[in-house]
């Protein structure tokens, strides 16, 4: 066993530390730090210039695609040079979880026509998988994709689709037959968003802001050859890429990140005429969080030293989805906590670009609660923290 | 002993309910709370006419004298209806101050007006660097030439922009971080050189940070003894932070009513989700959370009434402890349980962990108050 990194990778990673020291925009560095909301401008900026960068914007997509063809330790440096910088995540949708199933389930004729705009980001997804009766039972779906010559007519509604205002195309999954086992009925299906009947609703959430949506799906026509695999496969698709989600989903980085930003500041804000930070009550559950994440770092890197490259992460990946979510979640609440009466005003200019008042307490509590309540979405999305457990009981423990 | 309501509290409860039924179902709520003044004068009538702004004030004053423990009623009620006018900040803070600090003459003036609906108060208590120590006063008021020198800021005072007159806690003797030497006064809000900056809070209600530029106010501005007015704040927060607990019972018990029956109609796996033993054992946490909860509220509100002392900072703070554990027990369950539709902002249930969430920082959060409990 042996947590030193080899010569070659401290070499790679002060590679990568300065080139985001060069190349990261110092305006979206500051809204990530203040977490005011991004737009999709910021996205595809930082996406485009990470692109450029011999496809650093897609650490796991290897060289024979446009990536950098990392290896499973690379990809933690790079990953943990970005969240020190405190580097705006790259949007999941098309990298992270359409790239991989088309690499795997796609024709030829899909990986040409859709991975170089995804590493580009000139074709923006999203994903339409949760509908309103079928969340944590998603095989239940109900949209209906049926075959009429070269085209499946598409009738339902997708929800929880994040960034479904912003996106071009959006991967579903679709009902193709009623069989008996509900899972075999599934098929995996790309979705013009700007085709006729599509219509996006947006949806505002508990921090007053909109990022996710319902997509109404009418009469949809979409052509056969926007099918992914067989008909029947998608339940099999998707679950291989609900496990890259959840491993995206841990962000080990960036909690180290908000623990960072939590120490500082705790060390800025005052109380019994001292630094917050010396509150005995408040630093031992700054402590305890810390452990936490000890723990959950050192479990990432045991799953990542596992996985050879291109490998598919198994059920490790619910562990990183529950433990990584409940990290995030306990420090949003210690920001909250830290600025005590501060949380409470709500000044929702504050949260998106361009507010130029005196903050009210210290410079950006007033983001701390509606982050707190947001982040809520966190055990709720990409399978909930239930539903992980469920699978953990059964694949890992046999119950 | 007698731990159920007298008649008149039951009578008073069924009429607050009935209020809450026809005139103030969430919609109401939510567009009272984010046009105007935050909340409806009309409704603030209604209270006065309905007695529930004379609940814990003395006869003499034109109170009912139901005391802290008449309070739980109103406060349950709040909390179940996610209620945005003033009462916390002008009936509870101002006007309980006042009873408590205040001399006859400040009586007679303040609380027959505030029972009235004529009237309303706000206590300006927190400062920017004081979190929830209330000893930490750098506020000063100077006296000069007769008459008293306020200067300094005040920050997230309750309902400050629609109050008439503002209570103010000032140091006017002794070193920082003393009881010793921190006075009260009494303010008319449109005192030359005292501004204010008003904001909606997270939770739908309205707050504001005051400056007070070297206000001027006379003599009889002074509420209580000068430099001794320290146990009265303390009372005024303990009997706020236990009617804030009473609300927070009030809050839970709506979360935990909206989850159970969500759970039954809510479908997975061809089955009702409350079938599931995982989230059954959930709701069963809440409700007894939500019971234990209440006991801890009724204690602090008998504490509070039989006076200052250990008791009632061990009560009060057990209670307070308890509202910090339904923060996540409750209000980050009901939200998980209800999945992505509980942190939506159409929901109702999302506003009920707002404020539940909101009122652990009010009056001190759970470490504040387990570490007052462990040193009382």
């Amino acid at each position: 066993m042996d947590l030193n990194y080899s010569p070659e990778e401290k070499a790679f990673q002060l590679e990568v530390r300065e080139f985001l020291k060069e190349n990261y925009p110092k305006d979206i560095q500051e809204k990530v730090a203040k977490g005011i909301a991004l737009k999709k401008e910021d996205y595809v900026r930082w996406q485009k210039i990470l692109a450029a960068k011999d496809g650093w914007v897609a650490p796991g997509w290897p060289a024979e695609y446009g990536g950098p063809g990392w290896t499973p330790v690379q990809k933690y440096i790079f990953d943990e040079e970005c969240g020190a910088a405190n580097c705006l995540r790259t949007v999941a949708f098309g990298l992270v979880m359409l790239a991989p199933v088309l690499m795997k389930f796609g024709t030829a004729e899909q990986r040409e026509k859709y991975l170089g705009d995804i590493l580009n980001s000139d074709v923006w997804w999203c994903q339409g998988y949760s509908e309103p009766n079928s969340g944590s039972d998603l095989a239940s779906l109900q949209t209906k994709a049926e075959k009429q010559g070269d085209h499946y007519i598409v009738n339902g509604s997708k929800t929880w689709t994040t960034h479904g205002h912003y996106a071009d195309m959006m991967f579903t999954l679709v009902r193709t037959s009623q069989e008996d086992r509900k899972q075999k009925g599934i098929s995996f299906l790309l979705i013009d968003m700007n085709a006729p009947g599509v219509t996006t609703t947006p949806i505002v959430t508990i921090d007053g802001m909109h990022v996710v949506n319902q997509i109404f799906l009418e009469n949809v026509k979409v052509p056969v050859e926007n099918l992914v695999g067989k008909e029947g496969d998608g339940w099999t698709i998707a679950k291989s890429l609900l496990m890259h989600e959840r491993t995206y989903i841990a962000q080990v980085p960036r909690s180290k990140r908000q623990i960072a930003r939590l120490k500082e500041l705790a060390s800025k804000e005052r109380y019994n005429g001292k630094p917050l930070i010396e509150d005995d009550a408040f630093k031992a559950k700054i402590s305890a969080v810390e452990i936490e994440l000890m723990a959950l770092e050192m479990t990432n890197m045991r799953v990542l030293s596992k996985l050879s490259s291109g490998d598919a992460p198994g059920s490790e990946s619910s562990l990183l989805k529950v433990k990584g979510t409940e990290v995030q979640q306990a420090i949003t609440a210690l920001l909250m906590e830290a600025v005590g009466y501060f949380g409470m005003p709500y000044v929702k200019e504050s949260m998106t670009d361009g507010w130029q008042e005196e903050p009210i307490g210290p410079e950006e509590a007033s983001v701390l609660a509606p982050h707190y309540f947001d982040w809520r979405k966190s055990s709720i999305y990409g399978g909930s923290n239930e539903i992980q457990k469920n699978i953990m009981a059964k694949a890992v423990l046999g119950l | 002993m007698n731990l159920e309501f007298s008649e008149e509290m039951v009578m008073l409860q069924d009429s607050m309910l009935k209020f809450l039924q026809n005139e103030y179902d969430f919609e109401t709520r939510q567009s009272l709370s984010r046009t105007g003044i935050g909340y409806s004068e009309d409704n603030w009538q209604n209270f006065a006419e309905m007695g529930l702004l004379g609940i814990p004030f003395e006869e003499d004053f034109g109170g009912f004298g139901f005391g802290q423990t008449g309070l739980i009623v109103v406060m349950e009620a709040i909390g179940k209806g996610l209620v945005v006018e003033p009462y916390l900040a002008s009936v509870i803070l101002g006007g309980l101050l006042i009873q408590r600090a205040g001399n006859t003459d400040q009586k007679e003036a303040i609380l027959p007006a505030l029972i009235a609906g004529e009237l309303k108060l706000a206590f300006a208590y927190v400062e920017r660097q004081s979190r929830y120590n209330l000893t930490d006063v750098e506020f000063t008021a100077e006296k000069k030439a007769g008459q008293y020198c306020l200067s300094g800021s005040k920050s997230v005072v309750l309902n400050a922009e629609t109050a008439d007159k503002i209570i103010v806690s000032a140091r006017t003797s002794g070193d920082n971080f003393t009881q010793q030497g921190i006075s009260l006064f009494i303010v008319d809000k449109n005192t030359a050189g005292l501004t204010s900056r008003d904001y909606e809070t997270v939770d739908g209600l309205r707050a504001s940070e005051l400056s007070f530029d070297n206000v001027m106010v006379e003599q009889n501005a002074l509420v209580g003894e000068l430099d001794n007015a320290f146990s009265a704040i303390e009372y005024v927060i303990d009997a706020a932070a236990a009617a804030t607990c009473a609300e927070g019972v009030g809050v839970v018990t709506e979360l935990r009513g909206k989850t159970v029956e969500y759970l039954k109609t809510r479908k997975q796996f061809d089955q009702p989700i409350g079938n599931f033993q995982v989230l059954q054992h959930r709701c069963v946490d809440m409700f007894m959370t939500e019971e234990q909860m209440r006991s801890l509220s009724y204690l602090a509100a008998i504490k509070v009434t039989e006076g200052d002392g250990v008791e009632r900072t061990k009560s009060v703070s057990a209670a307070k402890v308890y509202l910090g554990d339904a923060r996540s027990i409750v209000g980050e369950q009901a939200a998980q349980l209800h999945g992505g539709i509980g942190v939506t902002d159409e929901l109702d249930v999302a506003h009920y962990v707002k404020r539940l969430t909101m009122i652990n920082a009010l009056f001190g959060d759970r470490d504040y108050h387990l570490q007052r409990f462990s040193q009382a």
